[in-house]
């Protein structure tokens, strides 16, 4: 599993904690959302970066007022065709205005890519041999949109008005 | 109980079915059919192992039966995909297109 | 009608491009047949009983000749010669290769038209009613609307993978021919008491496995927040909607489960976040789409042709075929023509590909090039001078397109049933050949008058079995085909579900029983009444005894 980010292939130096399984002295942390909802001060009082792990059914809101002590939120895709952490991502970066890393991980190909960047993803942990290839196809896909959303592509309408 | 391997052609989507020398045929006529479990088994790997490697889609194993000594699908939907469109026998495999 | 812009050309032809990637990267086993199928369908490719279906989107129904020629040229290089309606206003053929996929995409982009979203579950074509523009008793143009929300559905990043798909209908007349009540979303514009335009907005309608007739959830929407407003019900939606069970993942479920109010709630406080955002239409944007579908340059003409009344005195088929086709246009002098593509004995929707380009040639000569695409799978030439409609009707028969049947009970909607649906558990068009064949004479059919007759080979219904006044759904007993009747649908404004009569019939039982049915709302109906009113008048009981009667169907 390689780790995309801004185009190419990064290192990741967050841990992923399943469970109730035992925290790491240091270093950056990616808890469950019960795990964040059970321990939220004892996390929130790390030296290091906390981020939570939402399933495709948890409701983003449950994070709206914790926004600021998170540094990445992961979305988790447990087959492709579970659409709903896009919308999820929408909510988090529009709705809530969250800046941290949003991070794709599950069933993430080449092919759904742009669409989860579209929403707002900037991170994308991608079955692949060539993520950076990945992306290249998948950005260059396209250059025209008619929808507007929070990753700054200007849409049609935006370019028909210009 | 007779079974065949029928599935449809990646590339172009047509029906083919299985024949006995492991080659896929377009007539229904022209495969003999898996007379016991085993030998039905087989043909379905062989059919598998197509669909892993882009040659073919969907293979499944039907029942088929002689009637009036033409090879046919017990099933309405699969005698239906050996042939063609009951509404148009200009068209598909009952027409040789 | 609506050109596309350097942006819209644009998005077209890249989709066509990256499909071609995909099916490069299936072809080379880069990606499984799992992974590729959602990829297909929302570019319109099915896997059918015998080879692969492409379904291509004619948005809200309308349709240039040049267009209308390219489809016969891709039916004739890369189908079998013909093609055929859909009761969602698209066009499909049953014989494509996917490795002309590319190519015949290219085609497609080269004349404004696509695949993309026809299928999958994502936001579908929007459909609208079939005279929009020139019907006479139309409030606004729906096709303006239309166009605005397929470009907003068109790859919507956030509504791709939705729990089922999505379809909407816009009606602008307080006539809905686009059976608005049976969509996911349903727009009804009209204009409020201060004038405004504006949308009802129904919810929750649909056919299939259970069906529902859709509710109002807003009594008024301006039209410049269409597009949040519909953000806010697909955002509730993909959140929201069953992922367990794709039986229960449609919308109408959601709503039926959540109840109106509670989903409603949801809905306008999802709507009260975005509704001043980027979305709000601008009046410009409206406008600049609205001078697409300016009218066209008709001539000053008096409300009724002198030559055209005469031919109807001087020919006694024509006047029986311009009786039943023609339709009044909001332009004097002018007719909407119905062009039946449900002959006598035939497929409902088919069409060659020499009668596509009949039909591209009379479009040009008679209607300003210009043709739509029905719900009930045919034609219509919506601006044809009445002086020109016998010299159109003498085309027509030429090309076998000539028959009198519309509204009538040999016009039936049918969808492709087992003869070609990898779904359907029975055959539909079998049926529709029959049922029409039995009833060919026309002043017979007059005689009976207008009755809509739906016919679907399994419960997804995309024959709008529900909805017909006679409905037939088919189902698979023990590798026989059966056949359940329903009464009492309707699709109308005062939309209504119909309801199974009794048992099943087989093939020929089922033409006998609805020829008894209509034999009983005949010697019934009082004065006028249409078969529809008769049934809601007296109920099912003296039709259910006509079906039945001295039969020994009923297993």
């Amino acid at each position: 599993m390689a780790l995309l980010k801004g185009g190419k292939s990064v290192d990741d130096a967050w841990q992923r904690i399943d469970g109730d399984e035992v925290l790491p002295e240091t270093g950056p942390v990616v808890v469950d959302l019960s795990r964040w909802q059970q321990d939220r001060e004892s996390l929130i009082a790390r030296a290091d970066a906390v981020g939570v792990r939402l399933q495709s059914d948890d409701d983003p809101e449950s994070l709206a007022g914790d926004l600021d002590h998170l540094t990445l939120i992961a979305l988790d895709f447990p087959g492709f065709k579970d659409g709903r952490a896009y919308s999820s991502a929408r909510v988090l970066r529009e709705r809530h205005a969250f800046k941290g890393e949003l991070r794709a991980v599950g069933d993430v190909l080449l092919e759904h890519l742009l669409f989860m960047h579209r929403c707002g993803f900037d991170a994308f942990e991608i079955q692949s041999d060539d993520p950076e290839r990945d992306w290249q196809i998948a950005v260059d896909d396209f250059d025209v949109w008619y929808q507007p959303t929070a990753d700054g592509r200007p849409t049609a309408l935006q370019r028909r008005s210009s | 109980m007779s079974q065949i391997v029928i599935a449809n052609r990646l590339r172009d989507g047509l029906v083919v079915f299985l024949g006995n020398e492991k080659q896929w045929v377009v007539q229904v006529q022209d495969c003999s059919p898996a007379s016991d479990e085993t030998h039905a088994a087989e043909l379905l790997a062989v059919a598998e192992a197509a669909e892993a490697n882009q040659e073919i889609v969907g293979a499944s194993l039907i029942e088929v039966e002689m009637r009036e000594g033409v090879l046919t699908p017990i099933k309405m939907r699969e005698a239906i995909r050996a042939l063609g469109p009951t509404i148009r026998k200009d068209l598909g495999k009952q027409a040789g297109n | 009608m609506y050109r596309y812009d350097e942006f819209d050309q644009a998005l077209v032809t890249q989709r066509a491009k990256q499909f071609a990637r995909q099916v490069e990267r299936r072809l080379a086993g880069e990606l499984t047949e799992d992974q590729f199928l959602p990829l297909r369908l929302k570019n319109g490719l099915y896997l059918q009983l015998h080879a692969y279906m492409l379904r291509i989107n004619v948005p809200y129904g309308v349709l240039s000749s040049r267009q209308l020629r390219k489809l016969a040229h891709i039916a004739r290089t890369y189908d079998k010669d013909y093609g055929h309606w859909t009761t969602r206003q698209n066009m499909q053929f049953n014989w494509i290769r996917l490795e002309d996929m590319p190519e015949i995409l290219l085609e497609l982009a080269s004349v404004e038209m696509h695949g993309i979203q026809s299928s999958g579950n994502c936001i579908r074509n929007t459909t609208a009613d079939e005279y929009a523009g020139v019907a006479a008793d139309e409030v606004e143009d729906p096709r303006v609307y239309c166009e605005i929300i397929r470009q907003w559905s068109s790859l919507h990043p956030e509504f791709s993978y939705l729990p089922r798909k999505f379809k909407i209908a816009v009606t602008g007349s307080d006539n809905d021919r686009a059976a608005v009540k049976v969509h996911d979303i349903g727009l009804r514009l009209y204009r409020n008491e201060a004038g405004e335009a504006g949308f009802e907005v129904f919810v929750g309608g649909g056919l299939g496995r259970t069906p529902f007739v859709g509710e109002s959830i807003r009594a008024f929407l301006p039209t410049r927040d269409l597009l949040s407003y519909c953000e806010a019900i697909l955002r509730i939606y993909n959140q929201l909607g069953r992922r367990d069970n794709k039986y229960k993942a449609r919308i109408k479920i959601l709503v039926h489960e959540m109840g109106l109010d509670e989903f409603g709630r949801q809905v306008e406080e999802e709507w009260e976040r975005i509704r001043e955002g980027a979305l709000t239409l601008p009046d410009e944007e409206i406008e600049r789409i609205r001078t697409h579908f300016e009218p066209p340059p008709y001539e000053s003409l008096p409300a009724e042709s002198a030559a055209y009344l005469a031919k109807r005195t001087q020919n006694q088929d024509f006047a029986t075929w311009a009786d039943q086709q023609l339709a009044d246009h909001k332009q004097p002098g002018y007719a909407i023509v119905n062009v039946s593509c449900t002959p006598i004995g035939r497929a409902p929707g088919d069409i060659s590909s020499g009668q596509m380009e009949v039909m591209a040639d009379l479009a040009d000569r008679f209607s300003f090039g210009e043709l739509r695409v029905t719900h009930n799978q045919n034609l219509v030439l919506t601006d044809v001078r009445q002086e020109d409609v016998f010299t159109l009707w003498e085309a027509l028969i030429s090309a076998g397109l000539a028959t009198a049947n519309h509204g009538l009970i040999s016009d039936t909607i049918c969808c492709p049933g087992l003869d070609y649906c990898s779904l359907a558990n029975a055959r539909s068009i079998p049926l529709a050949e029959k049922l029409s064949a039995r009833v060919a004479d026309t002043s017979r059919q007059q005689e009976i008058g207008e009755i809509y007759v739906n016919m679907s080979g399994c419960i997804n219904a995309c024959g709008h079995h529900h909805v017909g006044n006679i409905g037939i759904v088919g189902v698979d007993k023990k590798n026989s085909e059966l056949y359940q009747l329903m009464l009492g649908g309707s699709a109308e404004a005062d939309a209504s579900l119909g309801k199974i009569l009794g048992p099943g019939f087989d093939e020929d039982g089922i033409i006998d029983a609805i020829e008894r049915i209509v034999d009983a709302y005949v010697s019934l109906r009082e004065d006028g009444e249409r078969f529809i009113e008769t049934y809601r008048r007296l109920g099912p009981a003296p039709f259910k005894e006509a079906a039945y009667d001295g039969t020994t169907q009923g297993r």
